[in-house]
């Protein structure tokens, strides 16, 4: 059974966070504008300098705003577990009708808003500052959003089942997932660019066909379906190990009686 | 038997090889009030632990509103609260804001009111939109008991609700839950180390040590039974020589 107040209530939890402090809203804007500019301004200088005609802006910053919207998924599931953590509010939580399920769909949601509001202000700001114009992919756009949404959410359940396991010592894992990620997923550089050894683990980050998707659609205007779909059942998979993971996690802290004494682990 | 709210039986817990609730049995009935006891470490925060859910047994049964625990945990929870001095709300959301996400947790109904009245009941309408953490442990003591009481509890389990408040607060807390429990025939568990606290509420105590129930009954009569001028020296006898005690009932 799945109770819609609760998934709700941990929801709004966060929106009030939000609310209660200039600084949270701001953690959405800041890093990904910081990002967005400083590769901005490298690629159009590339694009200058270089005289090419390959076009390094239309290659890479859309990575950027993709790959950025991916971590704010990511941490819009852990980010608000660590929340708990910090506040020990995991005796109040858990020993109310909440479920498990219905605490990860309300990060879930969450994570929907955080990473939507992000994705627009980046695209709107690279319109603005660097004339580049995300939408130029069209409807593609989904099935990449799609494909690092669901991916992102794995990694942010991952991370989350990871610090409940392990408790708060283990929190750097959460801000580590994302970057630790981004040179196996060829986000800056094609899949060839790496080592052939690193070539064969890449293939198995979803986040590596999305990004090499949209490399083949500027390069050549086509898109492999093929390669796009088993980025997207690779996320799917890892969505349901992780929240295997995840439960388990739970069910040990329970045995354990961690949660009484989260602080310590 | 329909006045039977919390049933345990044969409770178990163990961590590793270290046994802290011992194969405990008792049953709280509605609109009683009873005390568990015991020295620190005893189990008794384990026992509450397992009766909120948020530690699994090792063995044993736990029948709440005759259901069992571990197939209707959502149910029973909705039915069930708590306040402990260990388990403090978020302090980085204001009081309402934290009554507000609970209620919606516990399903309340007619929320917006509930709180209002809990706000005024419990003399917090000043301290509504102040954050949580920015009160006295005076004033946090009575944002949790508002929290506990928020969706009318059949079963309401308190450790050590009144640790590191000041009597005047204790008192305001203990004449609260008493005439909550009275009024709504709500069963209540509550842990305390103040033996004046337990005389003025509990209908009944159980001494806990070593993760069993060694002793049980009405504690102002109790003394008395095994010899002692109070429920302190009591306690002390049984924190000290739990076996000896036992022995000479």
């Amino acid at each position: 059974m799945t109770n819609i107040k609760h998934i709700f209530a941990i929801f709004w939890r966060q929106m009030l966070l939000m609310r209660g402090n200039a600084f949270r809203p701001l953690n959405l804007f800041y890093f990904s504008a910081l990002e967005l500019f400083l590769w901005g301004v490298l690629t159009v200088y590339l694009d200058r300098t270089t005289g090419t005609g390959f076009h390094f802006v239309s290659l890479v910053l859309g990575a950027v705003i993709l790959s950025s919207f991916m971590s704010r998924v990511v941490f819009g599931i852990s980010a608000s577990f660590l929340e708990d953590v910090w506040t020990r509010n995991f005796i109040n939580l858990f020993s109310s009708p909440l479920s498990l399920h219905e605490y990860i769909l309300g990060f879930v949601v969450v994570s929907i808003v955080e990473s939507s509001v992000s994705l627009v202000f980046m695209a709107v700001l690279a319109q603005i500052l660097l004339s580049y114009h995300i939408l130029s992919f069209g409807l593609l756009l989904v099935p990449f959003a799609a494909v690092l949404f669901v991916f992102g959410l794995a990694m942010g359940i991952f991370t989350t089942a990871v610090v409940m396991r392990f408790g708060p010592s283990a929190e750097m894992v959460v801000w580590s997932i994302p970057p630790l990620l981004a040179p196996f997923s060829a986000v800056f550089y094609p899949l060839s660019a790496l080592p052939f050894t690193l070539q064969k683990i890449a293939y198995f980050i979803p986040a590596t066909h999305v990004f090499e998707g949209m490399r083949g659609v500027v390069l050549t205007g086509s898109l492999d379906w093929q390669s796009l779909a088993v980025g997207f059942a690779l996320a799917v998979l890892y969505c349901i190990i992780a929240y295997w993971f995840l439960y388990r996690s739970y069910k040990s802290v329970l045995r354990r009686g961690t949660f009484a004494r989260f602080a310590t682990e | 038997m329909n006045d039977m709210i919390l049933a345990v039986e044969n409770l178990r817990k163990t961590y590793g090889g270290v046994t802290a609730v011992d194969g405990i049995t008792f049953a709280v009935q509605a609109g009683e009030i009873v005390g568990l006891l015991g020295p620190n470490g005893a189990g008794k925060t384990t026992t509450i632990d397992m009766i909120l859910g948020i530690v699994e047994p090792s063995g044993g049964m736990i029948r709440v509103f005759g259901q069992d625990f571990r197939t209707h945990r959502a149910v029973i929870l909705a039915r069930v609260n708590f306040a402990a001095v260990y388990a403090h709300l978020p302090g980085n959301t204001t009081v309402r804001q934290n009554l507000f996400i609970f209620g919606l947790l516990y399903g309340v109904s007619h929320l917006r009111e509930r709180i209002a009245a809990l706000l005024k009941e419990f003399n917090l309408e000043k301290l509504a939109r102040t954050k949580t953490g920015l009160l006295s442990s005076g004033e946090q003591s009575r944002v949790h008991l508002a929290k506990a009481l928020l969706n009318e509890p059949k079963l309401l389990l308190m450790d050590e609700p009144t640790a590191s408040i000041d009597p005047s607060d204790s008192e305001i807390i203990r004449e609260k839950i008493k005439t909550y429990a009275k009024q709504n025939r709500a069963a209540v568990l509550w842990t305390s180390h103040d033996m004046y606290e337990i005389e003025s509420v509990c209908d009944r105590v159980l001494f806990i040590s070593h993760g069993k129930i060694v002793l049980e009954g009405d504690p102002r009569e109790l003394p008395a039974l095994y010899g002692k001028k109070n429920l302190e020296e009591l306690f002390i006898a049984v924190a000290r020589e739990p076996l000896s005690l036992h022995v000479s009932v």
